[in-house]
Parts: C-alpha cells; sequence; structure tokens
C-alpha cells in the first residue's frame, strides 16, 4: 500500500534520528532545568520559564530566523565555531538538532514541571535523609514517582520534534540526508503537484501523531501526573 | 557531647534568631506555638534548609559553618515528620530497608528483627503501604528511620496528625524506642503531655528565639509553665514500676512514696522513660490535701509531703508546690477557701490524696 521512495525512506531515517536525538537531549536538560524550576524561590525563575515556555507563541520562522542569524557563519555562534576550526552550524544536521531542542522545550519541560509539583519535596527529603545521594534519589524516588510525567515529556518531545516545519525551514533548508525531513518532504512534494506522494507521508504522520496523544492522554488517566 | 546551633534567618515577617547548644543525650523537645520556627531550626539542623552563616555542629563533627557543608545524606540522621510518608512505589519491608541497604555495614547497629519487635511491625511486613492505618505507618516511618542506625533522630511532632486513640498506640514505641536505642533525640512538639512523657529537657521557643532550655524538671518547677497552658499545672513522677497484685494494682516509686497504680499496661499514662524508670504524670487538681491521714476513705495513695511554697494562680486557684519523702516535686491545686481552712504554710507536711482512678488519664 505504502510505496515509498528511497527519498521518502531516507526522510524518514533523518527525521527518527532527528527526533530520537532531540529527545535524549532535551530529557537530560529538561529535568534538571525543571526540578529547579519547581524548587527554586527565585525571581530569576519565572524568566527562565517565561523564555522556556517562548517556542509555544513565536512563530517559528521567527526562532528559525534568529537561529540562522546566531549560528550562520557570520553569526557569534557560527563564527566562533570557524574560528575553532570547526564548521558553522546553518544547514546542518547539528544546526536542526539544536533548534529542535530549543523548540520542543516547553514540551519536555511542562509535564516534568507538573510532576515535580505533584510529588512535593517530602519524598525526596525522606531518601536524602535516609542516606540516598543526587542520583540515588533520582533513580530509586523521582523517577519511579513521576514515570507518567516522563513518559508524557520524551513522548510530546519527539513528537513535536516530528511535527516541525518552519524552524527546519528557515536553519536546515532542505538538504536530502541532512535536513530534508519529512514535513519538508511534504512541502517538496506538493509544490511539485506530487499529491500522491505527499499524501502517503501526510497519512503516515497523521496516524502517527494520532496514536502519540492517544498514548499520552492515555498515560495522563492513569498516572494523574501530568496535564498537556 | 552537644548539638550546638547558630542560625539567623530573615524570611518576610518571621525571624529566626538562635545560638543554642544541648548535650546529645536523651530526649530534647523543642516546645512553642506553631510558626515559632521549631520546624525551621530543626530543618537546618538536618540540613534540609541550607540557611546562610548557619553553623551546626554534631559532637566534633562539623555539619554546617562558612567554609563546610555536610549534606543530609551523609549526617546519619533519622528524620520523622508529622506525614509518614512513606515511599508510595515500595512495599513496607522495601521502605524500612532504604536507609539500612544504604548504610555501610560497620555502621549497622540495628537489625530489621529487632527493630520490627520493637515496633511491633512484624505483621505488617507484607502488606503494602497504602493499607496501613495512620499509626502504622508512623510506626513503619520510626522503624525506617532506626533501621540507619542513625546518630541523631529528628522527630518533627511525629504524632500530631494522629487521632487520640492512635497517639495514645504509638506514645509507648516512641518511650521505648528512647530508652532501647540509646539514639539521642530531638522532638518537636506543641503537645505538653509528649514532653512530660517522652522529654529528658525542653526547649522552649517563641518568636523565633529561644525563651529557656532547661532539664523537664526545672520547667515543670515553674507554676506559670508553658507546658500548663492546657491541662493546667500537673507533676511527672519517676520511679520503678513493681509487678500487679490480686487486683491489678502496681506498687510505683521508692518505699514511702509509694503509689498504687491501677491500669496494670496502661502504656498511655505509664511510660518508659530514655533512663529505664517508669513516668507518671499526675494532674494537680487531682490531687487533694489532708491535714490527717484519713482512713475510712476509697482514695488508697496517701503520701506524706512537706509544702515548699504557695502561689496563687489565676482563675481562683491555689498551687502547692510540695515535695516527697524522695524528693520529688508533687503539685497540687486546691482552692483558696481550702487553703484558708487547712491554715496551709510552707514547711508544713501534709497527707496529699491522689486517686488511684486518676493516675490512669
Amino acid at each position: 500500500m505504502l510505496e515509498l521512495s528511497a527519498t521518502d525512506w531516507q526522510a524518514i531515517r533523518l527525521t527518527l534520528t532527528l527526533c530520537f536525538f532531540t529527545t535524549v537531549i532535551l530529557l537530560t536538560i529538561a529535568t534538571p532545568l525543571a526540578w529547579w524550576l519547581a524548587s527554586g524561590r527565585s525571581a530569576l525563575r519565572v524568566v527562565v520559564q517565561t523564555v522556556v515556555a517562548l517556542p509555544l507563541v513565536l512563530p517559528p520562522t521567527v526562532l528559525g530566523f534568529y537561529l540562522l542569524v546566531a549560528l550562520g557563519p557570520r553569526g557569534p555562534v557560527g563564527s566562533t565555531l570557524e574560528g575553532m576550526g570547526l564548521s558553522h552550524l546553518a544547514f546542518s544536521f547539528e544546526g536542526i538538532l539544536l533548534a529542535s531542542v530549543l523548540y520542543s522545550m516547553p514540551f519536555a519541560v511542562q509535564p516534568l514541571l507538573e510532576a515535580f509539583n505533584n510529588l512535593g519535596r517530602r519524598h525526596v527529603e525522606v531518601a536524602s535523609s535516609l542516606g540516598a545521594g543526587v542520583l540515588d534519589r533520582f533513580f530509586t524516588v523521582i523517577l519511579p514517582l513521576c514515570r507518567g510525567g516522563f513518559i508524557v515529556a520524551a513522548t510530546l518531545s519527539f513528537a513535536h520534534t516530528v511535527g516541525e516545519f518552519g524552524v527546519i525551514l528557515m536553519l536546515g533548508g532542505s538538504i536530502p540526508g541532512e535536513t530534508k525531513v519529512l514535513s519538508i518532504l511534504i512541502y517538496e512534494h506538493t509544490e511539485a503537484m506530487n499529491y500522491v506522494a505527499a499524501h502517503r507521508l501526510s497519512l503516515l504522520l497523521l496516524v502517527f501523531s494520532f496514536t502519540v496523544l492517544f498514548v499520552v492522554y492515555s498515560i495522563n488517566r492513569r498516572f494523574q501526573v501530568a496535564k498537556v | 557531647m552537644n548539638l550546638q546551633i547558630k542560625a539567623q534567618l530573615q524570611r518576610g515577617d518571621f525571624r529566626l534568631d538562635v545560638d543554642t547548644r544541648w548535650p546529645a543525650q536523651g530526649v530534647t523537645a523543642l516546645f512553642g506555638r506553631s510558626g515559632c520556627g521549631k520546624t525551621t531550626l530543626l530543618r537546618i539542623i538536618a540540613g534540609l534548609e541550607r540557611v546562610r552563616g548557619a553553623q551546626v555542629w554534631f559532637g566534633d563533627e562539623c555539619w554546617q559553618n562558612d567554609s563546610q557543608w555536610v549534606a543530609v545524606e551523609k549526617r546519619r540522621l533519622g528524620l520523622v515528620f508529622q506525614e509518614a510518608s512513606l515511599l508510595p512505589h515500595l512495599s513496607v519491608t522495601g521502605n524500612l530497608l532504604y536507609g539500612y541497604k544504604r548504610t555501610p555495614s560497620t555502621l549497622r547497629r540495628l537489625q530489621l528483627p529487632e527493630v520490627s519487635a520493637m515496633l511491633g511491625l512484624e505483621s505488617l511486613l507484607s502488606r503494602p503501604v497504602d493499607a496501613l492505618s495512620g499509626g502504622q505507618k508512623q510506626r513503619v516511618a520510626l522503624g525506617r528511620a532506626l533501621l540507619c542506625s542513625p546518630q541523631l533522630l529528628l522527630l518533627d511532632e511525629p504524632l500530631a496528625a494522629l487521632d487520640t486513640q492512635t497517639k495514645r498506640e504509638i506514645m509507648p514505641f516512641l518511650s521505648r524506642l528512647a530508652q532501647a536505642s540509646g539514639i539521642p533525640m530531638v522532638l518537636i512538639t506543641h503537645a505538653p503531655d509528649e514532653v512530660q512523657r517522652l522529654a529528658d529537657r525542653v526547649m522552649f521557643m517563641c518568636d523565633g528565639r529561644v525563651d529557656d532550655l532547661c532539664t523537664l524538671q526545672q520547667a515543670m518547677a515553674k507554676p506559670d509553665s508553658p507546658l500548663f497552658a492546657d491541662e493546667g499545672p500537673s507533676s511527672v513522677l519517676e520511679g520503678e514500676l513493681g509487678i500487679a497484685d490480686e487486683h491489678g494494682a502496681r506498687l510505683f516509686g521508692p518505699e514511702g512514696s509509694q503509689l498504687r497504680v491501677q491500669a496494670p499496661d496502661d502504656a498511655n499514662t505509664c511510660t518508659q522513660t530514655s533512663t529505664g524508670t517508669t513516668r507518671l504524670r499526675v494532674l494537680a487538681r487531682d490531687v487533694s490535701v489532708a491535714l490527717d491521714d484519713p482512713a475510712r476513705i476509697s482514695i488508697r495513695n496517701h503520701l506524706v509531703v512537706t509544702i515548699r511554697q504557695l502561689h496563687d494562680l489565676p482563675g481562683n486557684r491555689v498551687l502547692l508546690d510540695t515535695f516527697m519523702q524522695d524528693g520529688q516535686t508533687l503539685l497540687i491545686e486546691i482552692t483558696p477557701w481550702s487553703a484558708q481552712q487547712l491554715a496551709l504554710a510552707a514547711g508544713q507536711r501534709v497527707f496529699a490524696l491522689i486517686k488511684s482512678v486518676a493516675l490512669m488519664r
């Protein structure tokens, strides 16, 4: 039924790779960040929370534009990298990976923040008084008690990255195997009036997205820890 | 060996300013109203709150000063909160052994069978945590803290969330624990009866400051002690409890000041203290005075006491501060009319009549 071309498969592989790494990086960053947001008293917390939530309201093109400027050969990050003998990040996989991490950040932070707020401090304080260090507490108390939040955060990060379009278009262009992800390919199929190919991939994404959201909401019902 | 704390903290309107030390042995009660800073102080001792400039010393171990900070998990504490806070994803045994597994085997002084027996946990071990009652949960929390073989046990109102019946059920476990484990304890409470039953020394706190730090006996020697706010003045008598006679009465205390205590195993009134003796709490209003030893009377406990002082209490009452033959203080509350009629004065020897049923409270 689904007769996908080599280009389609390449885009699917690339998209999955991008989503996988984005999710792994996001969980690593978002966990301590959300923990800090849930516990801190400083005013800085509100600033950080606002910055993290920005991608929710900004047009992706705005985020993509600033990233392009910053990561490009003349931008502060890009030129520093080139000065160190590395290449700048515009139109590269590393570039869109960084963009995806920023773009999907609120989708990882929010469910975790919610889960940590629901967990409260007490169980963690108990664990530390019983001799458990930071990592020990994370794996034996926080992770099992907030697993719903972690599952939701991971799923949403992954799914939201699959749906990324504007940022990648601005920053990544459309380099096969490097930055040409599914959403970009669908756009190109449509531009080329190849509706059949666009249909196949669109349907694929539709089914995928439905499944993911269905799973997330089922988990939410079960754990009652994270609300999206 | 002392526990020494120095801390200043301003948080909104609340100011904590404490510079104190007390011997790290027996039970020290931190007593004061809600919001007086007891819990904050306990959290500073535990290392759950890191207050800039604070100093905490346990013996010669520095837990916090300007250059040093020992994390909670390295302080080897036992912490028990108002809510049992059992880890809900673990079984009772899992909870009990959580700290035990993280205690180096050379430092383990208590084992699971011992602690389960001490706290009556044997029948609970296989149960899921959410199937336990409030009192059972609190006992598991105590056991869990004990199994870390802590060098200091911090109890933050461990009985406050429990109903009277459950409190009565836990109290003997707590006192047995203080006695049998030998671990110094800090007990936060605003209940005078918990202080009188368990504490060896009391630190009174008010508005973030330490008002007074003294032994329980000293604290109870003051007619206006905050410990008397709820139920009026009372005395705590210490002594050995004998075995029950054929009527179920047990003899308490040394010859000459001996009392008959009814309720043989009523743990609510008699509690084992950390020194191994039994404590009785006698409310001053449950004691009467007679100039002669009345023969035909239902009250069986007649003690010869000497009046040390008379105090006028607000509400038209007179408090007799007396001492028994063994030197222990017994407070008696009477009306000014009785004091006048009997012409009571300091130095006088009188008979204190204690209804044995009054001892069962």
